[in-house]
């Protein structure tokens, strides 16, 4: 095998490794003001470039994307309104459930609308041949957004989350809800913030990665699964372990082609998650004690 | 007298933090043994460790001459210990009398296979879970609601009822983790008084207790935990008058 | 107690009183969907143990059934013709666990017995159950139902992409099943109505046998468990074991389902394994009340015949996603017991 191939595999394996990183710090934005795991978090993802692939036939590509995160913050913050914010005893069953009907139902709506066809943005900057060279290897620019965009993504939420009143707030709500109410935070509007985050981070991979991948109605519950496989592997709750977890999944899977017929491209995640499941819960960072603490 | 209990150098740390320190003791069969120690001495800890419900770290739990460290709950309540809990641990959907009647899981034997074809065992196992369920209640007063749903009962009651489950057990040894919180003076007085029945009745009582007056009329012998290490041990009159027990207790 | 045989006349009141409604009304077609009804609820009545009594979700029990389903799907319509003079298949043949047949176009198939087949599906789907259950279950609430929903893809992702089990064709010209001379499980015309009264009857078995269950010392352990998993260690309840020896049995009844099925609808496909309808088993156990397996029948029952006989049109996934969100949301403990409280 020669040198620019095995480029072009860590290339494929960053791009899907970034956008897993995404869903999975999805999942860890959401499960850390409420302890739930939303199931739903893979159709953030499929909203947001399906959006913006309907929006921008009436105007440029970026105004498109900004609306289209918006629109699917909105959905999110609909979402944790309509369904969570006024139930009294939220059992986790309860709520894995209600998660889970909500994904079919956005996924049956998006369905209804778009219908089965597959689409896709265009590339941000030039086409599908165009390519930039690194290091020899030759890479397509919309890798380069991918990583570029995902990148500032993470650094960003880590600003928000450190230097931000409203970061600290919703910090302080993962922490104790109950003491953070106590010190005046509306701890119900934290989960809305975070209902909207975490769509809106989605949206936004979906977005960049939709030249490359295409997007179609069902996108969203492979995604979600491997989102929860890397938030897995780095330990619920850690961002930059997510983003770890994120290469790491997506690198394997991309070299997997080898091994492995591609039909089963799929199951390696699962298997990767099974694996861990049984056998280190807290994650290949996390610790069994911090495992303890949590509830499940 | 025997002990049925034997612990030595049990220890246990959360990261970092060492709940439980090399703490060795005996309890007498027979007798009612009292755990007393401020807030966070690790009381519930040494109970949940005896119990099975988390491992030491080292250190080794003789239970009626059997190594009991690292065994599995039920394990060790197969072997005779019953245990209750400090935040009422009853389960929720079933009537008193099931509370009761799962008590004695340990003396009836019905399958998964008998269970579904309601073979004979399984008929005879349900008549005598109900029979001897119904009588522990008759004996703790509480018959008449055995088929109130054991969560919503007034909190004493629970109380009362979590200890209706443990004695179906039929324990050798019996661990209450403070019994007591909650009751009004009435009830604790009671209880008491049901704590040294239970007693006379040949079972072995091991109890972590707040209520003073309660612990000291009760016990045959008082151990102190002070973070995680016995400072004191003996009958409640050497208890009373040991020094570092009252600095403990008043001087902190 | 006594009040479960009442509801078990009126149950063969209905199952007698619909036959003879949809024979009157001339709309006998009716009983095929009513048939693979009952099949599919055995999966339910099977998650109502685990799920309502034990406490423990299942994302992956469609998996279960494509097991059942395509183990005896595979065993039966394998053709041992190449193979008739190796002493293995004599030994085989003569002991009566190989079957001839003619397929449609007149060839000699020589394949397994069904008989063979389905016992082998409940065993498979047995072992896999034991085995996956050991680590699943130690699991609890999110990570158990992704470790299950995982071990669902997983059956999905191999059925789909596994030239025995027919890809995305799945398998068709599966024989029909005849448990004894007379009396046979298939999807031919002239036995649509004996195929009715079978499959009522299976499940009428099962139903008798899961309400013993849980009225006996197991079903109090179980309940227990789900009530309060320490306290249930504490009173000497092998929680894990209980745990596991009930995932079992909801896996062994699933696959027993999924392999009945696929002897009356002739064959199986892909879809029955997928995620959707694992999530469709669980919709209908919490809208049936969870712990009811009454309530998991009726409302397996109804559902099921509506979605086969196509009312919902193209918004199938979608009225089940509605149903999950509503009961979760409005009745956590089911409608039926909704009912019954006003």
């Amino acid at each position: 095998m020669n040198l620019d191939l095995l480029f072009q595999y860590i290339a494929a394996g960053l791009t899907y490794g970034f956008i897993y990183a995404i869903v999975a710090i999805g999942f860890n934005i959401i499960y850390n003001t409420t302890g739930i795991i939303n199931f739903a978090q893979g159709e953030f993802v499929m909203l947001g470039s399906m959006i913006a692939i309907s929006l921008h036939p009436f105007m440029p590509l970026f105004p498109a994307i900004v609306l289209a995160v918006v629109i699917t913050m909105l959905i999110g913050a609909i979402m944790e309104i309509a369904f969570f914010r006024w139930i009294e005893s939220p059992t986790i069953l309860r709520m894995i459930i209600i998660t889970i009907g909500l994904s079919i139902l956005i996924r049956e709506a998006a369905l209804a609308i778009w219908g089965e066809n597959v689409r896709a943005l265009p590339y941000f900057t030039g086409n599908e041949v165009t390519s930039v060279s690194i290091l020899g290897a030759r890479v397509s620019p919309q890798v380069l957004w991918v990583v570029g965009v995902c990148s500032v993504t993470v650094l960003a939420l880590q600003a928000f989350f450190k230097f931000t009143r409203y970061g600290w707030q919703m910090r302080a709500c993962a922490v104790n809800r109950d003491a953070a109410r106590l010190c005046g935070i509306k701890a119900k509007n934290m989960v809305t913030l975070s209902f909207m985050l975490s769509a809106g981070i989605g949206a936004l991979a979906g977005c960049v990665v939709s030249p490359i991948t295409y997007s179609q109605y069902n996108m969203g519950v492979p995604l979600a699964i491997k989102g929860f496989t890397v938030a897995i592997l780095g330990g619920l709750g850690n961002y930059l372990a997510a983003v770890a977890g994120g290469i790491v999944l997506g690198i394997i899977e991309s070299f997997s082609v080898w091994v492995l017929p591609s039909a089963y491209k799929d199951s390696i995640a699962i298997g990767i998650l099974l694996i861990i499941l049984f056998f280190r819960p807290g994650g290949l960072f996390g610790s069994k004690e911090e495992l303890a603490l949590k509830e499940f | 007298m025997a002990a049925i209990l034997k612990v030595e150098g049990l220890s246990k740390s959360f990261g970092g933090v060492e709940a439980v320190k090399g703490v060795s003791f005996d309890v007498h069969e027979g007798s009612i043994k009292a755990l007393i120690g401020p807030n966070g001495a690790g009381k519930t800890t040494l109970f949940n460790l005896l119990s099975g419900q988390i491992r030491p770290d080292s250190g080794s739990i003789l239970f009626k001459g059997i190594p009991v460290q690292g065994l599995s709950p039920h394990r060790i309540a197969s072997l005779g210990m019953a245990r209750t809990f400090q935040q009422i641990n009853l389960f929720h959907g079933m009537t008193v009398l099931e509370n009761v009647m799962v008590g004695l899981h340990l003396h009836t034997k019905t399958g998964f296979f008998s269970g579904m074809l309601n073979l004979p065992v399984s008929r005879r196992d349900d008549r005598f879970a109900k029979e001897e369920a119904m009588r522990i209640l008759e004996d703790l007063g509480i018959s008449e609601l055995a088929y109130r749903e054991a969560t919503s009962l007034a909190y004493g009651q629970q109380r009362t009822v979590e200890l209706a489950r443990a004695l179906a057990q039929k324990p050798g040894l019996l661990l209450l983790d403070e019994p007591a919180a909650g009751l009004n003076i009435k009830e604790t007085a009671e209880l008491g008084s049901v704590i040294k029945r239970i007693r006379d009745s040949g079972i072995t009582v091991f109890i972590v207790e707040h209520d003073m007056s309660l612990v000291m009329k009760i016990s045959d012998e008082i151990m102190v935990l002070s973070y995680g290490q016995k400072i004191a041990e003996g009958t409640p009159l050497e208890i009373q008058k040991n020094e570092e027990v009252v600095k403990v207790y008043l001087g902190e | 107690m006594r009040r479960s045989y009442i509801h078990i006349l009126l149950y063969l009141a209905l199952i007698v009183g619909v036959d003879l409604l949809t024979h009157a009304l001339g709309k006998s077609y009716y009983l095929t969907q009513l048939t693979m009804s009952f099949y599919y609820s055995m999966v339910v009545l099977g998650l109502v143990l685990l799920m309502g009594y034990a406490g423990q979700i299942s994302l992956g029990h469609a998996g279960f059934f494509a097991i059942g389903g395509y183990s005896t799907a595979v065993l039966s319509t394998i053709n041992l013709m190449p193979y008739k003079e190796k002493p293995i298949i004599r030994l085989l043949e003569s002991m009566g666990f190989l079957l001839m047949r003619e397929d449609l176009y007149g060839a000699r198939i020589l394949s397994f017995n069904p008989w063979i087949g389905v016992i082998t599906a409940v065993v498979l789907a047995g072992v896999v159950a034991y085995l996956i259950g050991i680590p699943v279950l130690k699991l609890k609430g999110h990570y158990l139902a992704m470790a299950t929903l995982g071990f669902g893809i997983i059956v999905y992702r191999v059925v789909l992409g596994t030239p025995v089990f027919g890809e995305a064709d799945g398998i068709s010209d599966v024989p029909g099943f005849q448990i004894f001379p007379g009396l046979s499980i298939n999807g031919e015309m002239d036995t649509k109505r004996m195929n009715y009264y079978i499959a009522s009857a299976i499940v009428l078995v099962l139903l008798y046998l899961l309400m013993n269950l849980i009225n006996s010392r197991v079903g109090r352990a179980l309940r227990a468990i789900h009530g309060s998993e320490d306290a249930a260690e504490a009173v000497g309840i092998d929680t894990a074991g209980y745990k596991l020896r009930v995932f079992v049995l909801s896996a062994v009844i699933a696959a027993f389902a999924g392999a009945l099925l696929t002897h009356f609808n002739g064959g199986i496909g892909p879809g029955e394994s997928s995620v959707m309808k694992s999530v469709r088993y669980v919709a209908i156990v919490a809208a049936g009340g969870m712990a009811s397996l009454w309530g998991g029948l009726a409302t397996s029952m109804v559902l099921n015949f509506l979605s086969l006989r196509g009312y919902f049109g193209s918004y199938d996934d979608a009225v089940f996603g509605a149903v999950l969100i509503l009961i979760m949301l409005f009745a956590p403990e089911g409608i039926i017991k909704i009912g019954r409280r006003q």
